[in-house]
């Protein structure tokens, strides 16, 4: 059992998990992620740790309510316990001084991106960070990011708030005004693959952080598999980061839209059973 | 086949009068005259609709009249073929003298886990394969798998709960990673020598393969779980959600005092094809899907966890997983639900009951092809499958006849998911956090005769060192290694005093 310390929501359907989970935080590296079980009959999903207190002995997570697992996790209170948690899972980011580090994250993406700006920052990079969303609301981490990168572009597909834009549109401005040693890009996969086409053009080595279906999180399923240059790799024992030039994106979002039907019906089922208690 | 036999030991225990005058009681020729009794099952059609046990396990007066076979052989030649060295003929004859609850104490003496290995074990290649009747009468030999069986359900059923003697607690920590068969073998070990023993398992549910591998209906989930239960009440503590080289190292657990550890971390990495088109989604493997099913509850509405299934399920692979998915596949519901193998039914590695089992279950057997390609739906999710027919060709290294392509053999088949059972290779985890580690090519770890890796005082057994094997050859191992783990400690002990 593990102890649900805080919890606060970031945006309307965002929230920020603290729980207990000292031996994680303790062994914990940028890029890492976790696996969780919220209860007997829950799934085994996987989230990246956004951030570790080792004297605390806790972890944050970040997760955004899409389906059945995610709503009940959101809908947890601090003082709550999350029945499984195990990790830290796949390899850590490789961290060094390479120069000027582009990052970019979209979305919920922006969270498992935060360990990896404050990392690169740690290690004496000069670190330009795009935080893109659909809009204003749903904007997190500003502070966070803000205070571990040298520029922050904050970026919405409608304007409400920072550049109006796609990220790939601040990606290129920032790669047309100065020389970007290495890219980091996080976000929903259709984000990723346009991401690393846009990197790809400048021939800037780029890493993506993929978020694939998981059920145990250490190479036993081969559920999460994806083909990165043609060869098939386990996203939780080879990656999670992979060179973004060679990720089959497309592939991935099938792979992603596996259980879709299976997932939307039991999400109706879901809120169904939400409103008959909330009417009882 | 491991253990040497100390005749002499066997010799003494067969002449006590007892087992003497129950010897004489029937003459060997009627003993050879009764024929080998028949394990009684579930009805096939009912049966592959729902999770019932297939094998129905022995009546008292079936086990009774199966024990009368037994010769007590001067040589017995059984315990030979038995990779934990069970006392076979002591414990039929305890049972051929009524004495059932003295019976399961002969098995827990070399056995911890009796009710599963008379379960899951292919006695037919092992202990029963080395039977006189089958050895020298050319008969079927004792059903020493199925009386295995019977005296320890009997013995759960109706007997105290017991633990083994264990020798006073010496305070020293030891480490177990992975609570599969091997694991709990261990741990069960070294309880008894007086050790405090802790084992760390990576999933949320403990017994390894025999719960997220091995269908319900083969072996019932609360059947592993007294027998870890048995293990619990030994003193062995077990902390679930944590994986060694990534919650913790074991430099990390060395600093926690513990002094010797054993790897027991399964083959956990399956293996694919590397054919065009097996990424599509409702292509997964024998591991994926049958966790889904077994350990994360897929196959019920009431777990949030989806799996995929549907009219045409194909599995590729002949051996025990593969029997294993095919038939959780029809129990869900599938109308077609096929192997496809390579070779041909005579070459098979599944054991020859769970076969007869999946034939009587309406399973189909698609043999001598393999899939070469598979395609898709607009979405991505596979929808058909191209097969090339093979024919057999000359043995190879196995001793098989070699698969050999038929050119030109190609044909479709129209299926809703596959399931890829082809085998496994050891999971990379612990390796990866400990380079040091001396591996072999096929990335399984390195053992000496004690099951010592390089690394002094860390052991390792079952399938992380054999690859993909069974679940008493990992028992085995965890016997070998307990004792291994034992003198290298207290070797430690003493030069340090």
């Amino acid at each position: 059992m593990f102890k649900i310390i805080e919890k606060k929501f970031l945006s309307e359907n965002v929230a920020r998990l603290v729980i207990e989970a000292p031996y994680i935080a303790k062994s914990r590296r940028a890029g890492h992620f976790i696996i969780l079980r919220i209860d007997k009959n829950g799934e085994r999903i996987p989230l990246t740790i956004s951030d570790a207190d080792v004297e605390k002995g806790t972890i944050s997570l970040i997760v955004q309510r899409v389906g059945v697992s995610s709503h009940k996790l959101c809908a947890m209170n601090a003082g709550d316990f999350i029945l499984d948690v195990v990790g830290p899972l796949g390899k850590a980011t490789h961290i060094s001084n390479v120069g000027t580090v582009l990052c970019a994250g979209g979305g919920v993406g922006v969270a498992p991106l935060f360990p990896i700006v404050q990392a690169m920052k740690l290690a004496g990079n000069r670190v330009i960070t795009i935080i893109a969303a659909r809009n204003k609301d749903l904007v997190i981490l500003e502070n966070e990011m803000a205070e571990y990168s040298d520029e922050l572009i904050v970026m919405t597909d409608d304007g409400s708030k920072g550049t109006k834009g796609l990220v790939t549109q601040g990606m290129e401005e920032v790669i047309l005004r100065e020389k970007v040693n290495e890219a980091i890009v996080i976000g929903p996969a259709i984000m990723m693959k346009f991401a690393a086409l846009t990197t790809k053009k400048y021939d800037i080595p780029t890493m993506a952080s993929l978020n694939t279906i998981m059920v145990d999180g250490t190479g036993m399923c081969g559920a999460c598999r994806v083909s990165v240059g043609g060869k098939t790799e386990f996203v939780c024992v080879d990656g999670p980061e992979f060179d973004a030039h060679k990720v089959n994106f497309d592939e991935m979002l099938s792979r992603l839209g596996a259980y879709k039907d299976k997932e939307s019906e039991n999400y109706s089922e879901y809120v169904k059973s939400c409103e008959a208690t909330s009417l009882n | 086949m491991e253990e040497e036999l100390n005749e002499e030991y066997y010799k003494n225990e067969r002449k006590t009068e007892w087992r003497d005058k129950l010897r004489k009681e029937i003459k060997a020729k009627e003993r050879t005259d009764i024929s080998r009794i028949k394990m009684p099952e579930a009805d096939p059609n009912v049966r592959n609709k729902s999770n019932l046990e297939v094998n129905k396990g022995l009546t008292l007066e079936m086990a009774l009249a199966e024990s009368h076979r037994c010769l007590d052989c001067a040589v017995p030649t059984c315990i030979v073929g038995c990779p934990v060295g069970t006392n076979i003929p002591k414990f039929i004859k305890y049972l051929e003298a009524g004495d059932v609850l003295g019976a399961a104490e002969v098995l827990k003496e070399n056995n911890s886990l009796p009710a599963i290995c008379g379960r899951v074990c292919p006695q037919e290649i092992q202990c029963e394969a080395q039977c006189f009747y089958v050895k020298k009468l050319s008969k079927e030999g004792a059903a020493i798998g199925h009386l295995e069986r019977f005296v320890a359900d009997y013995a759960r059923e109706h007997g105290p709960t017991t633990i083994p003697a264990l020798a006073e607690p010496n305070g020293i920590k030891m480490a177990v990673i992975g609570s599969g068969p091997a694991g709990l073998t261990v741990a069960g070990e070294l309880a008894k020598f007086g050790y405090d023993v802790t084992v760390f398992e990576a999933l949320h549910d403990l017994g390894g393969v025999l719960k997220y591998g091995i269908p319900e209906f083969r072996l019932p989930k609360s059947i592993v779980d007294y027998e870890i239960n048995t293990i619990k009440n030994m003193g062995v503590k077990f902390i679930t959600n944590f994986i060694v080289g990534k919650t913790a190292t074991i430099d990390d657990l060395k600093e926690e005092g513990f002094v010797a550890f054993f790897i027991a971390s399964g083959a956990g990495l399956p293996n694919f094809m590397n054919i065009p088109g097996e990424n599509y989604s409702g292509i997964q493997s024998a591991n994926e899907f049958l966790t889904r099913v077994n350990l994360m509850g897929g196959a019920d509405a009431n777990f949030d966890t989806p799996v995929h299934t549907g009219k045409n399920v194909v599995v590729v692979g002949g051996g025990n997983t593969a029997m294993d998915s095919v038939r959780t596949a029809k129990r869900m519901g599938a109308e077609r639900a096929i192997i496809m193998y390579r070779r041909s039914m005579e070459e098979m590695p599944a054991r020859g009951e769970e076969i007869k089992h999946a034939i009587e279950e309406g399973i189909e057997f698609i043999n001598l092809a393999s899939p070469i390609e598979y395609f898709a739906d607009e979405r991505g999710k596979v929808n058909k499958m191209r097969v090339q027919k093979m024919e057999l060709g000359e043995p190879d290294a196995s001793g098989r006849r070699r698969p050999v392509v038929i050119e030109g053999s190609e044909y479709d088949i129209d299926v809703d998911s596959v399931v890829i059972a082809v085998g496994v290779s050891p999971n990379p985890i612990v390796q990866q956090s400990m380079p040091e580690l001396e591996i072999t090519k096929w990335n399984t770890i390195k053992v000496d005769g004690n099951m010592m890796t390089s690394i002094p005082g860390l052991f390792a057994g079952g399938d992380i060192v054999r690859g993909g094997a069974t679940v008493i050859l990992a028992m085995g191992d965890g016997r070998k290694a307990a004792s291994g783990m034992h003198a290298y400690v207290q070797a430690d002990v003493f030069a340090k005093i």
